[in-house]
C-alpha cells in the first residue's frame, strides 16, 4: 500500500505478533478445558447410553452431565471475556459484550473452538516471525474479524440498540431546543424587554415635559419615542412567537385562545383535551397551529379558520381548517410554512397531512402522539 | 392619591414610581414581589395598587392572585393590573371577581404617558380600564355567537364600550353624531338582551358579564 511503512518496523507488526503469542495461549486454555469438559460429558453420556446396571454410578453419571451443562455458557462466557481482555490490550481492540446476558452463547462456544486450530497457526506463524510477518499479521486480522463476528452482539441486536439510541437522543434533542426557547424568551423578558418598556417610559414623560420646547427638539423626541414604541412591539411579537409564556403557566388552551383572538381573520376554537400532554407536545402543538394560521392569513384569501384540538388516548389531534381557496402543498415554493409544520410534527413522531384541493376549502391534520 | 406599586424589574419600579410622582400621585411603597405587596397593602391601605402580572418567584401569574387576593381582603382598593402580554385567561379571571375598580392594561401602555394616567384615575374613581388587546381577546367566542348578530359598525362600538370609553369618546373615536352612537348602543343593548343604562361603568359591566358567561 502507497505510504506505508516497512512492515519490520511498523508498531502493528508487534502488536500483531504479541497477539497471536497471546491468542495462543488463550486459544489453547480455553480449548483445553472445554475441550475436556466436552470430552468428559460425552464419556458420561456415552456409558450412560450404553447402560450400567449400578445405580450408584448412574446418579454420578447423571449428576456430571447435568453439572457440565449447566456450568458451561457461563465457562463459555468467561473465556469470551477474556478473551475480549486479549483484544483489548494487544491491539486496543474494543469488542461490546452482547446486550442479553448469557446471550449468543453457541457463537462464543464456535469461536473458543476455532480459538485453537488458529491460535496454534497463530502462534507458530508468529514464532516464525522472520520468516512470515505477513502472516502473522493476516492471522490477527483473521482473528479480530472472527471475534466481532462470533463474540460481539448479533447485526440485529445492534441494530435495535442504534435505534433505541437514536430515538432517546432525539427526544433529548426536542427537549433541550424546547428548553433553550424558554430560557431565551425569559432571559428577553427579563432584560432587553424591561429596558425597553423602561426607555418608552422615559420617552414619554419627557414628549410631555418639553412640549414647550422648539419644533425640532420636540420633533426628535416624539421620533425616538414612537421608534421605542414600535421597537417594544415588535419585541413582544418576537418573545411570543418564540414561547408563549401563557402555554407553561395556563396550558395549551388558554394559550390557543390568545392565539385565535390575535388572528387578523376570525378563528373558532375548540379544545378538548381533558388531560395536559407533555409541555413538548404542547409547544409543538402550540406552534403548528400558529403558523397554520399564519399560513392561512398569509396565502389562503380566507373569511375564517377553525382550530379542533381533541386528544383520544395517547393522540393529540390538530385540525385548522379554513374556508379561503385551497391548492396548498408543501412543495410549492409558497409553502416553507407548511414544511415547517410537517418537520415540528414529525420531530416528536406526529404525522402532519393536507388535504386542500384547488378551490378549497383547506384543511391541515396532525397527530402528535403524547404519553402523558 | 396613594399608590402601592408591585414590579419586579427595579428599573421600571424606579421609573413607575418617578413617572407617578411627577404626575402628582403619592407613591407610598414600591415593592418587588406577591408577599410584600400584601404587607404593603395591609399596612398603608393605599387607594391603588398597580400591580406587575409576572413576578417572583414562579414568574406566571402571581400579580392576577395577589390582586384577588386584595380584592377579598381590602375591597377599597382599585386595582390596575400591568402584564408583558395580554391573555384572555388572567383577563377572565381577574374580572370574574373584581368588576369595578379595575383596570388590566399591556405593559407597553406606560409609554403613553398621559393615556396611561387617565386609566389609572379611571380606575381609582371606581370604573374600569381594559387593554384594547383584553377586549379584543374576550370578544372571540368559541361557541355559538350572538355577538355575530351585531353588525361590525355595533361591534367596533361594543368594543370602544368594554374599553370604557363613554358616548362622546365613541362620537370622537368614530367620527359619527351623538345620535349615531345612541343609535348604536341601544341596538347593541336589545340585540344582547341587555337592559340600557345610564353609566359608562356599568355599560361595561354589562358587556364584560354578558363575554364572560
Amino acid at each position: 500500500m502507497a505510504g506505508r511503512k516497512p512492515l519490520y518496523r511498523d508498531l502493528m507488526t508487534w502488536r500483531a505478533i504479541r497477539n497471536a503469542l497471546a491468542g495462543l495461549l488463550a486459544g489453547l486454555a480455553g480449548g483445553v478445558l472445554l475441550g475436556a469438559l466436552i470430552l468428559i460429558w460425552g464419556v458420561a453420556l456415552f456409558t450412560l447410553a450404553t447402560g450400567t446396571d449400578d445405580w450408584e454410578h448412574v446418579a454420578v453419571y447423571v449428576g456430571i452431565v447435568l453439572l457440565i451443562m449447566a456450568l458451561t455458557p457461563w465457562l463459555v462466557h468467561g473465556l469470551s471475556a477474556m478473551q475480549r481482555s486479549r483484544l483489548r490490550v494487544t491491539l486496543g481492540a474494543e469488542i461490546p459484550a452482547p446486550v442479553r446476558p448469557l446471550g449468543r452463547t453457541w457463537h462464543q462456544l464456535g469461536y473458543h473452538l476455532l480459538a485453537v486450530p488458529a491460535g496454534l497457526a497463530g502462534g507458530l506463524l508468529a514464532v516464525l516471525f522472520p520468516v512470515a510477518p505477513w502472516l502473522a499479521r493476516w492471522f490477527t486480522e483473521t482473528d479480530e474479524g472472527l471475534a466481532r463476528a462470533l463474540l460481539g452482539p448479533g447485526r440485529r441486536e445492534s441494530l435495535a440498540q442504534r435505534v433505541e439510541t437514536l430515538a432517546r437522543s432525539r427526544a433529548d434533542v426536542v427537549a433541550a431546543a424546547d428548553a433553550e426557547r424558554r430560557r431565551i424568551e425569559r432571559d428577553l423578558h427579563d432584560g432587553a424587554q424591561q429596558r425597553l418598556v423602561s426607555l418608552a417610559m422615559n420617552l414619554g414623560m419627557a414628549r410631555e415635559r418639553f412640549e414647550a420646547e422648539p419644533e425640532p427638539v420636540r420633533q426628535a423626541l416624539a421620533a425616538a419615542h414612537d421608534e421605542a414604541v414600535l421597537a417594544l412591539t415588535e419585541l413582544r411579537e418576537f418573545i411570543r412567537g418564540l414561547h408563549p409564556a401563557v402555554l407553561n403557566d395556563r396550558g395549551l388552551d388558554a394559550a390557543l385562545s390568545g392565539l385565535a383572538a390575535r388572528a387578523p381573520l376570525p378563528v373558532r376554537l375548540r379544545v378538548d383535551v381533558p388531560e395536559p400532554a407533555a409541555p413538548g407536545v404542547e409547544a409543538v402543538a402550540y406552534f403548528i397551529v400558529s403558523e397554520a394560521i399564519a399560513n392561512v392569513v398569509k396565502h389562503a384569501q380566507a373569511t375564517r379558520a377553525e382550530v379542533t384540538v381533541t386528544r383520544s388516548g395517547d393522540l393529540l389531534r390538530i385540525t385548522v381548517t379554513d374556508d379561503g381557496r385551497g391548492g396548498a402543498t408543501p412543495a410549492a415554493g409558497d409553502g416553507t410554512g407548511l414544511r415547517g409544520l410537517a418537520q415540528r410534527a414529525a420531530a416528536v413522531d406526529g404525522t402532519l397531512s393536507i388535504d386542500s384541493p384547488p378551490g378549497g376549502p383547506t384543511i391541515i391534520t396532525a397527530e402528535l402522539p403524547c404519553e402523558s | 392619591m396613594r399608590i402601592v406599586i408591585a414590579e419586579d424589574s427595579v428599573l421600571l419600579r424606579d421609573g413607575l414610581t418617578r413617572m407617578l410622582t411627577d404626575g402628582g400621585f403619592e407613591v407610598v411603597a414600591a415593592v418587588p414581589d406577591a408577599a410584600q405587596l400584601l404587607k404593603a397593602v395591609a399596612e398603608h391601605r393605599p387607594e391603588l395598587a398597580v400591580i406587575d402580572v409576572r413576578m417572583p418567584p414562579t414568574h406566571t401569574d402571581e400579580g392576577i392572585k395577589a390582586a384577588l387576593v386584595i380584592r377579598r381582603q381590602f375591597p377599597d382598593v382599585a386595582l390596575l393590573v400591568l402584564s408583558q402580554y395580554v391573555e384572555e385567561s388572567y383577563a377572565t379571571d381577574l374580572l370574574s371577581e373584581a368588576s369595578s375598580s379595575v383596570g388590566y392594561l399591556l405593559k407597553d401602555r406606560v409609554a403613553h404617558v398621559r393615556d396611561f394616567l387617565d386609566a389609572l384615575r379611571r380606575v381609582a374613581a371606581g370604573g374600569t380600564a381594559l387593554d384594547p388587546e383584553v377586549v379584543a381577546q374576550l370578544l372571540v367566542r368559541r361557541r355559538d355567537d350572538p355577538l355575530d348578530r351585531l353588525t361590525p359598525r355595533e361591534q367596533q362600538v361594543l368594543k370602544l364600550m368594554a374599553e370604557g370609553r363613554s358616548n362622546t369618546g365613541i362620537m370622537e373615536t368614530l367620527k359619527v353624531s351623538p345620535s349615531a352612537v345612541e343609535k348604536y348602543v341601544t341596538n347593541i343593548f336589545l340585540k344582547l338582551d341587555l337592559p340600557p343604562t345610564n353609566t359608562d361603568h356599568r355599560r361595561v359591566l354589562a358587556v364584560l358579564k354578558y363575554l364572560g358567561s
